[in-house]
């Protein structure tokens, strides 16, 4: 175990070091500079003041010290403070603040997905090729081809504007309002996300019950005269499960980096939002921190995942 | 030793003389996109309370599609079962699945051939064993316990308390046999289905395993279909033996009569091709010419003809009927059988003309009267050896 724990964490702070780095290049190559987004794009260029600012944020030194430093201050905890919002920090007023919307927006999705996706996949495998399936494989097809962002229009429309039983945007955090009211904001766009998810996890579950109930043990479930249902959920589940646990794992992390269009739609203040605003401003060390903790936070969801494998298969806790 | 599962209304019940179980006529047909596979065409079988039927014939003979179909196992959109299954007087063939579901396990279990792949790998041994005594019988979850651990203990497995808790994938194949042995017992079923439960196991396991499950059907006063590619297996423990071939029974007889009085070229050969003690080393087996007919265009007339060293045109056009020969109980389906003068003027003729040249060049009519003796003389053709005593061996570790 320590030998695995050990492997993990070098491998983890590889994937760090190439991820900061590689953003870090990135941030830099991109057109524009990030002292006009200070002083505005009107504002009058005055050459000494644009030095002053320049050699404040250190953006006079090579690539490589800059990345450095950011990388010492980094290990300490530090990530730094934006460049356009000044006194605002990295760490704490922009990941910690903003963190946990996009965490609930994602998890919310997530579990949404899979509780929808399970009995779907199951019943597409297990009336393969008849009626039941070709209706979830078109209703499938058909979420996975529409775009989130429609869905959460459509949602909308429905939910906030035909129905009025819902807010159309906006975020009640949970601190503030309390659950409910919290939820009444979450669910639209928890659920135009996970449509898209959910259509991916049916198709992989759907897949690989196929294939379990191909095999040798279903059949002889079935001889000890056990109900369908009994053998599809205790049986036939668990052996089908591993690329859907997979898959959760690697869609989790994306979503936290990747919710942008539904938090823009429905104008909650999460990470992705966030980072879209500092992309646009040049903030480098707002993009580097969040880019930073979206990779920790997917290597960790795997980690979790593969431990999660040897609870779904024992076979694979002996190696 | 108590006998978990059995129950003395059932023993009792085995006074009558009606047959367990009455087969007639029983296809099974499979609709493929290449044709419609008549996996078994038109078998007929009875089965008398206690006794054993051997099943015998090669991959693809349609034995196991029979064995399932009489378990009515193979429902499903593409099969097509026709004929007659009457159970303990009771008619099967129009039972749905949902029907079924209340036989199965507890009036009708099977030992599947596989022991690697027919328990689930992610459940514990406790739960496969038990699910289906709380599910049909409705015991408490610590009787079923108690009960798991005597049926382990029953079927010879050490350490029973622990070995309850283990998965499939911590024990041996013949230990996971055992424990498909054991699940198949829990309800205690009148019916036994055995499909080559010892093909996947390795010699030295073979023999226990045959010679646990003559105990336990003994114990428990079950009736037995054993389904084996290998007669050896079923010469000294089935009552009666049915040989298939092609989704056929060619040939049908009390064990002591099918060896003593073998008609079926078929059944001849596969006695033949049984390799043999006394035989030198690097003798040629004497493999069957030939391959399983195609079951979607079977051959006309005799479909064992295109192997067959006796076949003559008659063979090849008409198809011969299961007839019954000299001692009852025993038929068989051929027009030139083993034995008798037809026969001898066949194969002379098949010589003569050079037909069965080829079959011979192969080595398959080298055989001869005394091989067959030989033969049956090293089959355990006595009562069933009991022999459970070392249920250790071949539980190494995998």
């Amino acid at each position: 175990m320590g030998r695995v724990l050990a492997t993990r964490l070098a491998r983890l702070a590889a994937t760090l070091f190439a991820v900061t780095f590689l953003s870090f290049i990135m941030t830099s190559l991109l057109p524009g500079d990030p002292v006009n987004a200070i002083l505005g794009v009107d504002a009058p260029r005055d050459e000494a003041t644009v030095e002053r600012i320049r050699e404040e944020l250190g953006l006079n030194d090579p690539l490589p010290v800059r990345y450095v430093n950011w990388l010492g201050n980094a290990a300490t905890g530090d990530l730094g403070e934006s460049y356009i919002n000044r006194g605002q920090t990295v760490w704490g007023d922009t990941i910690v603040q903003r963190l946990p919307v996009t965490a609930q927006l994602a998890a919310m999705a997530i579990i949404i997905a899979v509780i929808l996706a399970v009995p779907l996949g199951i019943i597409g495998a297990y009336r393969q090729g008849r009626w039941q399936d070709q209706t979830t494989s078109a209703g499938v097809q058909v979420a996975l081809s529409v775009p989130n962002f429609i869905t959460g229009i459509f949602l909308i429309w429905l939910f906030a504007v035909k129905l009025r039983w819902l807010p159309a945007s906006n975020w009640n955090r949970i601190s503030d309002k309390g659950i409910f009211e919290n939820l009444k904001t979450a669910i639209l766009p928890a659920t135009a996300l996970a449509l898209t998810q959910m259509a991916i996890f049916s198709r992989l579950v759907r897949s690989d019950m196929i294939a379990t109930l191909q095999e040798n043990f279903v059949l002889s479930a079935k001889a000890k005269g056990l109900s369908d249902r009994y053998i599809l959920f205790r049986h036939a589940l668990r052996p089908s499960s591993l690329s859907l646990a997979t898959i959760v794992g690697i869609n989790f992390g994306a979503l936290l980096g990747g919710t942008v269009v539904i938090e823009t739609l429905f104008a909650i203040p999460g990470l992705g939002f966030r980072l879209i605003n500092a992309i646009n401003q040049r903030d480098i060390l707002v993009i580097q921190g969040i880019t930073v903790f979206v990779a920790v936070a997917y290597v960790l969801i795997n980690t979790a995942v593969d431990l999660f494998y040897t609870v779904l298969d024992p076979r694979i806790r002996k190696s | 030793m108590t006998v978990v599962g059995s129950d003395t209304a059932r023993l009792a019940k085995a006074d009558t003389n009606e047959p367990l179980l009455v087969v007639k006529d029983l296809k099974t047909h499979f609709q493929i996109d290449a044709g419609l596979v008549k996996a078994v065409d038109g078998v007929s079988l009875e089965l008398d309370r206690g006794k054993t039927l051997g099943i015998v014939g090669e991959s693809g003979s349609g034995k196991t599609v029979l064995s399932r179909s009489i378990m009515r196992l193979n429902i499903a959109n593409n099969v097509i079962n026709t004929g007659s299954i009457v159970y303990d007087g009771e008619e099967l063939i129009t039972k749905s699945s949902k029907q079924m579901q209340k036989l199965w396990g507890v009036e009708m279990a099977m030992v599947f051939q596989d022991p690697m792949t027919s328990l689930n790998p992610v459940v514990r041994v406790g739960r496969q064993l038990t699910e289906h005594l709380r599910y049909h019988l409705g015991v408490n979850k610590a009787e079923a316990r108690s009960n798991a651990i005597e049926l382990l203990r029953s079927v010879k497995i050490p350490e029973p308390e622990s070995r309850i808790d283990n998965y499939p994938h911590e024990m041996s194949g013949g230990m996971r046999q055992r424990v498909c042995i054991a699940i198949a017992l829990a309800c205690g079923p009148k019916m036994l289905f055995a499909d080559e439960p010892t093909t996947a196991l390795d010699v030295t396991v073979q023999h226990q395993i045959l010679n646990l499950l003559a105990t336990q059907q003994r114990d428990r006063f079950m009736t037995m279909i054993m389904v084996t590619h290998d007669l050896g297996v079923v010469a000294g423990r089935a009552d009666e033996i049915a040989v298939m071939y092609a989704g056929k029974v060619v040939e049908k007889a009390p064990t002591g009569t099918l060896f003593s009085d073998m008609r079926h070229p078929y059944t001849q050969a596969l006695l033949w091709s049984i390799p043999k003690i006394a035989q030198p080393k690097h003798t040629r087996l004497n493999a069957i010419a030939g391959r399983p007919p195609d079951l979607i265009n079977p051959p006309t007339g005799c479909s064992f003809s295109p192997r067959c060293p006796y076949a003559q045109d008659k063979c090849r056009e008409e198809e011969p009927p299961l007839v019954g020969g000299s001692t009852p109980g025993h038929q068989f389906a051929c027009w030139y059988p083993v034995g008798s003068k037809e026969n001898e003027e066949a194969y002379a003729k098949n010589l003569a003309d050079g037909v069965a040249v080829t079959l011979a060049a192969e080595g398959k009519i080298t055989a001869t009267e005394e091989l067959t003796a030989e033969i049956i003389a090293d089959l355990d053709l006595g009562e069933a050896v009991i022999d459970v005593s070392d249920p250790t061996t071949g539980e190494g570790a995998d």
